[in-house]
């Protein structure tokens, strides 16, 4: 069983929701990320969303935009969140790591040396932006070949024809993305998602996560609701952001700052489960 | 190579779903997948449809001016000394390039799709122009997307798109000019998707845009296929046009693909030289990779980050280029190659000079090729240049070059 699919179980076992925190690797520095990953285990994170770099990040909005090129300064490349992951499973053996970023690079490494490195590294699962079900076919059999989960994207867009085409190609989870728009973008509306998902399960036998627009306890927890899973992105990456500029305590200040954060929404979302 | 190529039935490209060979295709996130399904049905009935080819193909006579001359320039033949020049004047189109004829065909789709917004992206300025007035002309609300840098280097274009009641987005990620004024309106796109029309200016982005802009384009080289044969009884021995993303290069290339004897030549810009780095040439030192939808191939690095581009001709400047000519490449049947800054801009005074014509910076790209090559062919032979734009909106920068401040 994957790292993944075992989470989900273990969580489901205990009535609780996966709470997913994204970080672009190397933000605002490449020392901070592997502390942070940690930190963030210790406050609750259940799985890891650690983000790759692309110069053309054309579904991020500005947050991401800028934590990217913070990454980008350092050369971050995908062999540096290789070396991320494996640093953080000589430790930590557990909660599953999955990578996001755009097709490019891993193009230009190609499928199969890439889901290998990725498989030899620990990393459970790879989201990739700009990868739709209808170009896939070889994407998915390399990753699948090396065990790793595939997870695609669900927009408010998505047609139940389509929902249909990522059943066919998906595991580990979907990521539902609760707004039409970038990341970072305005808070989202509970009950329109509530309703999608419902939709979403009828054609897709797999945990959901929520994402795009969740940044605090109170939107975290009525999104857990529904969903199996909640994703926090650019409201963590905004804690990179304040603290770019200083140099002597940016670790110890992130990991703080980011631990606060989410143990806010563990603790909102888990007296949900009690009031259930 | 050549056996594959003659077997090649070049109208049937591209497939269903938007490949050229393994380039091509729709890599877009999931929130446009549905939008993009629907642009393509609409496209499709459209070419099919007699009433909407009607109003295209009136809008081309009595909005832009079609035909545009196909003019045969002598003074500048004779001067160089080899092969006879024509020049397929887009330049005299309304708005004074080639991009208002891909702008007129989306905006009549935009119309029929019943959106009420369009948005664009551009370089040189040419293509917004191109959009700010179609949307004036059809009472939609334009917003255009540019590089910060390029809104510097294009003022004049940027003033013609306000006086049409264009909104314009500096764009100030990235390097500030046209890749990033792409992502900027792709952003807009997927937060507006439900009353927006994206016009994509060039023969890249996801399916069906490679092959739906090409196909507004062809005009192009209908009508110069036309003309040269009126004019001297017979098919040109080569074509050349300038590559930025591509699209007066397929508009010209594409009608004259099976035609055997037609040499094509596509000129990426070379800026201050292939050897330095500094320059815009994917095809001809770049690698294959997937950017804004689509495969093809694009200036990068060993990570696969896009790398920054150079070209004194914002046009030009963009890392990628059309998934048709990636494939056009790798079969052989179009010869891609560069020229550098210098000899675009002794090609944009030599042509003002003799012809009394001033090209715009990406032209004149096309038209120092084209005068290098006629020089190695004979007087007998004929080459069609594609002129693609106008250069009154380059004036400042080759003022600015020669340390004249206007």
């Amino acid at each position: 069983m994957s790292r993944l699919q075992a989470c989900f179980e273990r969580l489901s076992a205990d009535s609780r929701k996966a709470l997913i925190p994204y970080v672009m690797t190397a933000d605002p520095a490449p020392e901070v990320t592997l502390p942070l990953m940690h930190a963030m285990v210790a406050a609750g994170a259940d799985i890891i969303e650690l983000g790759a770099p692309f110069s053309d990040p054309m579904a991020d909005g500005p947050v991401i935009q800028a934590a990217a090129e913070r990454s980008l300064a350092f050369h971050t490349s995908l062999h540096s969140v290789f070396e991320t992951a494996r640093q953080f499973r000589q430790t930590d053996t557990q909660t599953p790591i999955v990578l996001m970023g755009y097709l490019n690079p891993v193009e230009v490494m190609g499928y199969e040396a890439f889901a290998r490195q990725a498989a030899e590294n620990g990393i459970d699962g790879v989201i990739t932006v700009d990868m739709p079900p209808e170009e896939a076919d070889e994407y998915v059999a390399a990753l699948r070949a090396h065990q790793l989960d595939p997870i695609f994207l669900i927009a408010p867009t998505t047609t139940e024809a389509r929902m249909e085409k990522i059943a066919a190609v998906a595991s580990g989870f979907v990521y539902y993305v609760s707004l039409k728009g970038v990341t970072g973008a305005a808070t989202l509306d509970v009950a329109g998602v509530t309703e999608r998902l419902a939709l979403i399960r009828k054609h897709i036998d797999l945990p959901i996560g929520v994402g795009f627009g969740i940044s605090n306890a109170e939107t975290a927890a009525s999104v857990s609701h529904c969903a199996d899973a909640v994703i926090v992105g650019s409201a963590i990456v905004n804690k990179m952001a304040a603290q770019k500029d200083n140099k002597s305590e940016q670790t110890a200040t992130i990991a703080r700052n980011v631990t606060a954060l989410l143990q806010s929404m563990r603790v909102a979302m888990d007296s949900n489960r009690t009031k259930v | 190579m050549s056996d594959k190529k003659d077997s090649i039935d070049y109208s049937s490209m591209p497939d269903e779903r938007g490949h050229f060979g393994v380039y091509g295709g729709c890599f877009a996130s999931e929130t446009l997948m549905q939008a993009l399904d629907e642009l393509k049905e609409a496209y499709h009935s459209s070419m099919s449809d007699a009433d909407f080819q009607a109003q295209f193909d009136a809008d081309l006579a009595h909005y832009v001016g079609r035909p545009s001359p196909l003019y045969h320039a002598e003074r500048l033949s004779r001067e160089t000394g080899g092969a006879q020049i024509y020049l397929k004047r887009e330049d005299l189109n309304h708005t004074g390039a080639h991009k208002i004829n891909n702008t007129i065909g989306q905006a009549l789709l935009a119309k029929a799709m019943g959106k009420k917004r369009v948005i664009a992206e551009t370089g040189a300025g040419q293509h917004g122009v191109a959009t700010a007035t179609v949307a004036a002309r059809f009472g939609m609300e334009c917003v255009v997307y540019m590089g910060a840098e390029d809104i510097v280097r294009q003022a004049p274009n940027v003033y013609r798109m306000k006086l049409l009641g264009a909104t314009v987005v500096p764009v100030t990620s990235g390097s500030k000019t046209l890749k990033d004024a792409l992502n900027e309106a792709m952003r807009d796109w997927v937060t507006n998707v439900d009353d927006t029309f994206y016009i994509i200016g060039t023969v890249a982005g996801p399916h069906p845009y490679p092959a739906m802009v090409r196909d507004f384009q062809a005009i192009i080289g209908r009508e110069a296929r036309e003309q040269i044969q009126q004019q001297t009884g017979r098919l040109p021995d080569a074509l050349v046009a300038c590559i930025g993303g591509g699209s007066n290069a397929i508009g010209l290339f594409h009608p004259f693909l099976a035609d055997e004897s037609v040499q094509m030549y596509g000129v990426e810009a070379a800026g201050e030289g292939i050897e330095t780095g500094h320059h815009a040439a994917p095809l001809c030192a770049g690698k294959p990779g997937v950017l804004h939808g689509n495969r093809t191939y694009l200036m990068e690095d060993a990570d696969g980050q896009i790398i920054e581009t150079h070209s004194v001709s914002a046009g030009l400047d963009y890392p990628g280029v059309g998934p048709e000519h990636a494939w056009l490449k790798d079969i052989g049947r179009v010869n891609y190659d560069s020229v550098t800054d210098e000899e675009a801009l002794k090609a944009f005074h030599q042509l003002t000079r003799i012809e009394g014509i001033i090209p715009a910076l990406e032209s004149s790209h096309a038209v120092a090729y084209g005068i290098k090559l006629a020089a190695r062919m004979s007087p007998q032979q004929t080459i069609i240049v594609n002129l693609s734009g106008r250069g009154d909106k380059d004036i400042n920068t080759v003022a600015g070059l020669e340390g004249i401040e206007l």
